[in-house]
């Protein structure tokens, strides 16, 4: 049999230790395929238009435990023409879901700001439904020098 | 269930305006993903629905989930035609219900 040298012995150490960390790390984390699950409950299929939406976000997120969001859609909010639900999905997180807004004529702007928490690097995805049944969608990408879901 | 809720919005407006609702609670919004010094997972326990209404009518309400930062800030805007209350609702997931209003002048 060759001889184990020290080189391969550490070598392969390290290798199983980063695949074990890599395992922890999978589980702690969302796939963008549970994202789009999320988003296709809310929308029933249907396809959401690009557009409409602003959502303004740091580029960068320092602290991934509080990050500020801000999301506003175009739209009249009369009564026979308004933005009747507003979902926001983080496609990194332990769980996609983050919020879902639901307004009403009487919000007379279409315009929500929160803070969230983000466990990594990912895309926040928004989808407003219209009161005519329709879906418009943006996104946009954060990264987080420090992750905030206590995972 | 959480202290006292801070609110800021407009004492006074005028009928048509839209205007600008901040509410902040206390609450920590545990995600229930961490795991305390023994390695027990924390159980969740977070603020999942807020409401608002006006004079009784929906304005806004929002699901929360565990992603929410904790000490929840929200909002929103509403369109005033009238004088009259805001109710600001916030329920956890024990069902605990904390609850504030506010009055508005229109003219």
């Amino acid at each position: 049999m060759r001889k184990l040298t020290r080189r391969k012995a550490l070598l392969l150490g390290a290798g199983s230790a980063g695949l074990a960390l890599m395992g922890r790390l999978n589980e702690a984390r969302a796939t963008p395929s549970e994202a789009d699950a999320e988003i296709a409950k809310f929308t029933g299929g249907k396809t959401a238009e690009k557009g409409r939406i602003a959502i303004d976000l740091p580029e960068i997120a320092e602290n991934g435990n509080t990050v500020p969001l801000s999301v506003v859609v175009d739209s009249p909010m009369e009564a026979n023409n308004y933005v009747s639900d507003i979902l926001i999905v983080a496609d990194g997180n332990p769980r996609p879901g983050v919020a879902a807004f639901h307004l009403t004529p009487m919000s007379g702007r279409a315009d929500v700001t929160t803070r969230i928490r983000l466990a990594a690097t990912e895309n926040i995805i928004v989808v407003a439904k219209t009161s005519e049944g329709k879906f418009f969608t943006a996104q946009k990408q954060v990264k987080v020098t420090i992750g905030g879901c206590g995972g | 269930m959480a202290d006292q809720p801070r609110l800021k919005l407009p004492k006074e407006a005028k009928k048509g305006e839209v205007i600008v609702i901040k509410t902040l609670v206390s609450h920590v919004m545990e995600t229930g993903f961490r795991k305390d010094a023994q390695g027990n997972t924390v159980p969740r326990k977070i603020i999942n629905k807020f409401t608002c209404e006006f004079n009784g009518k929906p304005v806004v309400s929002c699901d929360l989930e565990p992603a929410v930062a904790a000490n929840p800030y929200l909002q929103f805007s509403a369109k005033v035609e009238e004088s009259g209350t805001f109710k600001f609702t916030w329920v956890d997931d024990d069902g605990n219900v904390t609850t504030t209003e506010e009055t508005i002048k229109v003219s």
